[in-house]
């Protein structure tokens, strides 16, 4: 009874927090209903005693994509009266698009028919005596490890992919080699000069590089080149 | 004494659902009680050992050895006014410190304190604990966010950007602790530690390990999100009274959970050194959280803050690396010569 409850109270939250997700004005409120909805997904899944995709959903999901999402959408400076401005125009279009959707989603409906062959897969594969961790675990990493490759060989070149449009070879910055920097000692960068009182330093050498002479310093040189350093 | 017939009534009520509902409550402030007292003298301790480095006396003024000091703090703190920054989101802005709180005091309900004494020793304990502590996050956030400031938002920039660095590491640091255990129960796992802790064996990851949580808790030297010098107090620069003393008290319960976190994986939870005095039980699991928060003191007292390219460099371009390559290895390791427990 009490599992009943609550299974109606996180799909109904989960139902008014996807609501929100879309009709909310503030994009930055809209991700944090999609953080609820996410909540209330891993509840429903905790009450159909999936514990492990729960966790991962929240981990997954809640704990870095939509950290990621938040992250983007707080920085956006969205204009949201320019956003509104073609509203009119383009709500007939966006209800055609609806409508030919809602239509095509009876019409698959309306014929869908289990075959009896098809009703034992749908028994649960787990046995009753492991919990559902290990036995997801034998499923994706023993029974079908292969395809299990396969699926992470296509998200690597994804992920190639994604790299290699996006990076950029910056020369220019200013990165700090740390191991370079490590390996300096004193002796390459100290230079311990005795000054003869009154006399300077620039007649004995030079603790820092001088600037390359410009073309005009050079003509200009003639009366005060020892003046600046 | 206790009448006969009052403890088979009791044995009847706690069996009915209220009763349970009754007991977990009871369970919960046995849990949270002494832990926000904890959290109270983690403050004074710190403050103690800070000034210890640091050659001074500390709080000794209010009470004997200032004592009493953490509740002249927390009354000072209650006393004071809420001031919501005009430009705030005034939901949000309150929302924040009430999550962080919420969320450091929910992920003790897994931790089991001794063989048995979880409040819910659930399958997942280990996901339960990582999937609390990657939400920590938001709270600083939605507190960085709400606040409306520059200095707040940079914070929460910092800190969603460094959280979500480390946790990744921290997970291949995890696996390899599992994969040793066999087990993702928190119960199981000390239970494999009982002859050799896993700090032995798995003695880089167990480094790794605290380094991250240092960064996950935002702590000295990866505490840029709050640094000081440059964006004055980052996320919470905004907030005051209560709501400042619930990050507060957020940040030191989180301390602590993760010091009790590293205890359980690392250090055999509850078993004493050698297989001593096992009837100390909870008292060992204290010492073991203890020492592991000295250290996150003695770190603050005694290096400097990290730059945040630094940081980012250390939790991709190094431990990273490391964690995987010491995945395999573990893996490898435990395959080769058969030493992967049964389930």
């Amino acid at each position: 009874m009490i599992s009943a409850v609550l299974f109606y109270v996180f799909a109904a939250i989960l139902l008014v927090s996807a609501a929100m997700v879309v009709s909310s004005r503030n994009p930055v409120h809209s991700v944090l209903f999609l953080i609820l909805a996410f909540f209330n997904a891993a509840a429903l899944f905790l009450l159909a005693g999936a514990e492990f995709l729960a966790m991962i959903l929240v981990i997954v999901y809640v704990g870095a994509v939509a950290v990621l999402f938040l992250f983007v959408v707080m920085m956006l400076d969205i204009n949201f009266a320019e956003l509104r401005s073609g509203y009119q125009r383009y709500l007939p279009v966006g209800l055609a698009v609806g409508a030919v959707l809602l239509t095509e989603l009876a019409i698959v409906l309306g014929g869908w028919k289990v075959s009896p062959e098809a009703v034992t897969l749908r028994l649960s594969p787990r046995a009753a005596e492991l919990h559902n961790t290990l036995q997801l675990g034998r499923l994706i990493y023993t029974d079908y490890i292969f395809l299990f490759q396969a699926a992470g060989l296509v998200l690597l070149v994804a992920m190639i992919g994604a790299i290699v449009l996006t990076l950029r070879d910056r020369t220019k910055s200013r990165h700090q080699n740390i191991a370079h920097q490590i390996a300096r000692t004193p002796a390459d960068t100290l230079e311990l000069v005795d000054v003869p009182s009154r006399a300077g330093v620039a007649s004995i050498g030079i603790l820092r590089p001088k600037p390359a002479p410009q073309p005009e310093q050079a003509e200009a040189s003639t009366g005060h080149a020892e003046g600046h350093h | 004494m206790i009448p006969a017939s009052l403890v088979t009534f009791l044995g009847a009520f706690f069996a009915t659902p209220a009763g349970i509902l009754v007991l977990t409550v009871l369970k919960a402030l046995a849990i949270l009680a002494p832990l926000l007292t904890a959290v109270a003298y983690l403050t004074y301790a710190e403050r103690k050992v800070l000034a210890a480095i640091q050659l001074r006396r500390g709080p000794n003024v209010v009470g004997p050895f200032g004592l009493l000091q953490p509740f002249a703090d927390a009354i000072k703190m209650l006393l004071k006014e809420t001031i919501i920054p005009a430009g705030a989101n005034r939901v949000l802005f309150l929302l924040a410190p009430m999550l962080t709180f919420a969320l450091a005091m929910l992920a003790w309900a897994v931790v089991p304190v001794a063989d048995g004494w979880a409040i819910a020793d659930i399958n997942v304990g280990v996901l339960y604990l990582f999937a609390i502590s990657s939400l920590g996050v938001y709270g600083i956030v939605i507190a960085g966010w709400a606040s409306n400031s520059k200095y707040a938002f940079l914070g929460a920039l910092r800190s969603a950007a460094q959280m979500v660095s480390y946790e990744v590491s921290m997970g291949f640091v995890l696996v390899s602790v599992l994969l040793c255990a066999g087990s993702l129960n928190l119960t199981e796992i000390v239970r494999a530690q009982q002859h050799v802790w896993f700090c032995f064996p798995l003695f880089p990851m167990f480094v790794v390990f605290f380094i991250s949580t240092l960064a996950e808790t935002n702590r000295a030297p990866f505490d840029i999100p709050e640094g000081e010098s440059e964006i004055v107090a980052g996320f919470f620069v905004e907030y005051s009274s209560m709501a400042f003393g619930l990050f507060f008290l957020g940040e030191y319960a989180n301390m602590i959970l993760m010091s009790t976190m590293t205890s359980i994986m690392f250090l055999g939870g509850w078993y004493g050194p050698f297989g001593l005095l096992p009837q100390l039980g909870p008292f060992w699991l204290i010492v073991k959280i203890c020492a592991l928060l000295f250290v996150f003191i003695w770190v603050r007292g005694t290096f400097p803050r990290y730059r945040y390219d630094q940081l980012m460099r250390l939790g991709w371009k190094v431990f990273l690396p490391a964690s995987l390559l010491w995945l395999v290895l573990t893996a490898g390791t435990l395959l080769a010569f058969g030493w992967l427990p049964r389930a």
